[in-house]
């Protein structure tokens, strides 16, 4: 019933949101806004945190393929195919939709309560789109780019910590990270970070924009929304690994 | 002129408005008055069309709300100016940010004449240029309050709406608001509609008093005329307060 209720609703939303914008440049202004604010800003915790799970996977494949008779460029092939294929999409969108998930939610969520969104509306302004679009936009158009520059430090990272670590050398890291390489795979991967970067902009924005009551409202929002995306997330990459790698 | 004619408004099976006609005139500072849960916010939001009435009519001048296309409310609802109960100022706007908001949404003001303009409307509302900077966060909430009055009359609306504009400040403080808001009301000839629990409101500036309870009108007047009611749910309401009861005795013993 409430699942009903909530689907039928979210998409309610999302025909208003586009809706036809009433004044391009502002709606530009906030998109740029929104790049910086979402985006931008998201850049430091993806590269430590790709930085750190690309060494911990050589570390990791090194120890489970051991044995001699593996060639040690596997390690470097894993940490590749993991990254491509897995980390940097959907843990990474999993990790994003806490991040830029809470406070998408929480900022639409408080202007609900504090009669912001009101206020709009009395202006004649159409809240969903001037408030969501944007951010929509914002999303799906850098979480490719998070994609790409969390593959490219996860394989910093291994290259700097295998080394160190002496689990492996550079030139066998190097071999393997270009031994049997599958540019499909990357391809693959934006297709599904589109996907999660329109989930993780309109699934937090629902929540925030349909919430009733205070402050105390909004926390428990924000916390719904976070939850609720990664299930989403973790379903459409069951979905679309289904229908595109196999 | 804003006109209601027999409006019905229920959440849930549960009657909020029921029957309610009214018309508020054009140049006036009108009050709707009643105890917290009589249905004020729900009425002035049903005015606006934030919630759609069951049924009755809702008359702008000679312009019928409710049988109007989304086009036409939508333009509509430039002549009109909200004050929030909480002023709804955007957070992430400046106090000069907040009243070039509608100004860039709604008209082809040049950089210049926008500047002017905000500047004009801050003016009227006594904030001093130091704080057409800061942000809603930074500044009392009395002074929120003024720069929800400014943004409300930014694009020169026809009608202006004030969801309990004195809540929440001291008595001299809400005193300033209520002059400040009926001056403009005088000044721009604007039909004003002001919810309100402060009694101190209704003395200054009530020039149409309507009390409504449970839902219902209970009582139409002005300020002169509501000490000497004897409409018994006005005076139980009006005479909570002790020193209005002992004014009221005053006034009748002469
Ligand atoms: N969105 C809503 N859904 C359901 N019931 C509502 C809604 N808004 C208001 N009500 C109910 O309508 C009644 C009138 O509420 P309203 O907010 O108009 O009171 P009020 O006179 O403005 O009170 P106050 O002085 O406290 O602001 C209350 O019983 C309230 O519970
Ligand atoms: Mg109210």
């Amino acid at each position: 019933m409430g699942f009903f209720f909530h689907t039928g609703r979210y998409f309610m939303m999302l025909k208003s949101v586009f809706a036809k914008p009433e004044k391009h440049r502002i709606y530009l202004r906030q998109l740029f806004y929104e790049i910086e604010n979402l985006g931008v800003n998201s850049v430091g915790i993806v590269v430590i945190i790709s930085l750190f799970m690309g060494g911990i996977m050589t570390i990791q494949f090194a120890y489970s393929l051991a044995n001699p008779l593996y060639p040690k460029a596997l390690v470097g092939l894993g940490t590749r195919d993991t990254l491509l294929l897995e980390f940097s999409s959907t843990i990474l969108a999993l990790i994003m939709a806490g991040k830029i998930g809470s406070n998408i939610t929480s900022e639409i969520g408080t202007m609900r309560v504090t009669e912001q969104i009101d206020s709009l509306e009395i202006m004649g302004i159409n809240s969903a789109s001037y408030l969501i679009l944007p951010k929509i936009i914002a999303v799906v158009f850098i979480f490719p780019f998070l994609y790409i520059l969390s593959a490219f430090f996860g394989i910093l990272g291994g290259l700097l910590t295998g080394p160190i670590a002496g689990v492996i050398t550079i030139p066998e890291y190097i071999e393997g990270i270009k031994w049997l390489f599958v540019p499909y795979y990357i391809t693959f991967s934006i297709i599904k970070s589109l996907f999660f970067g329109f989930l993780v902009a309109t699934v937090p924005s629902y929540f925030g924009y349909y919430v009733q009551g205070g402050a105390l409202e909004v926390g428990k929002a924000s916390t719904k929304a976070v939850v609720n995306t990664n299930i989403l997330i973790l379903f459409f990459d069951l979905v679309l690994t289904r229908l595109l790698l196999t | 002129m804003i006109e209601v004619k027999n409006i019905y408004k229920s959440f849930d099976g549960k009657d909020v408005l029921k029957n309610i006609s009214i018309r508020f005139e054009k140049g006036k500072t009108n009050l709707i008055i009643g105890r917290s849960g009589s249905g004020k916010t729900v009425l002035l939001k049903s005015i606006l069309g934030l919630f759609d009435v069951d049924s009755g009519e809702i008359w702008y001048d000679d312009r019928n709300f409710l049988t109007m296309d989304q086009k036409r409310r939508k333009q509509m609802r430039q002549e009109i100016g909200m004050v929030f109960q909480g002023g709804a100022l955007f957070d992430s706007s400046t106090v000069e940010g907040n009243i070039r908001f509608p100004l860039d949404m709604f008209t082809r003001m040049t950089a210049k004449e926008k500047e002017t303009r905000v500047a004009f409307c801050l003016n009227h509302v006594n904030i001093e240029k130091r704080a057409f900077k800061l942000f809603p966060s930074e500044i009392s909430g009395g002074m929120q309050k003024r720069v929800a009055i400014a943004r409300a009359i930014a694009l020169n609306p026809k009608y202006l709406f004030c969801d309990e504009p004195n809540s929440g400040l001291d008595p001299e403080t809400a005193t300033v608001i209520d002059e400040l808001i009926q001056n403009l009301t005088h000044e721009f000839q604007m039909t004003t509609i002001i919810n309100t629990h402060d009694m101190n409101s209704v003395i200054e500036i009530g020039e149409l008093v309507l009390f409504i309870s449970k839902g219902e009108k209970a009582w139409v007047g002005t300020n002169k005329e509501i000490l000497h009611s004897s409409n018994q749910t006005l005076n139980d309401f009006i005479f909570a307060n002790k020193l209005y009861a002992q004014m009221r005795r005053d006034v009748e013993e002469g």
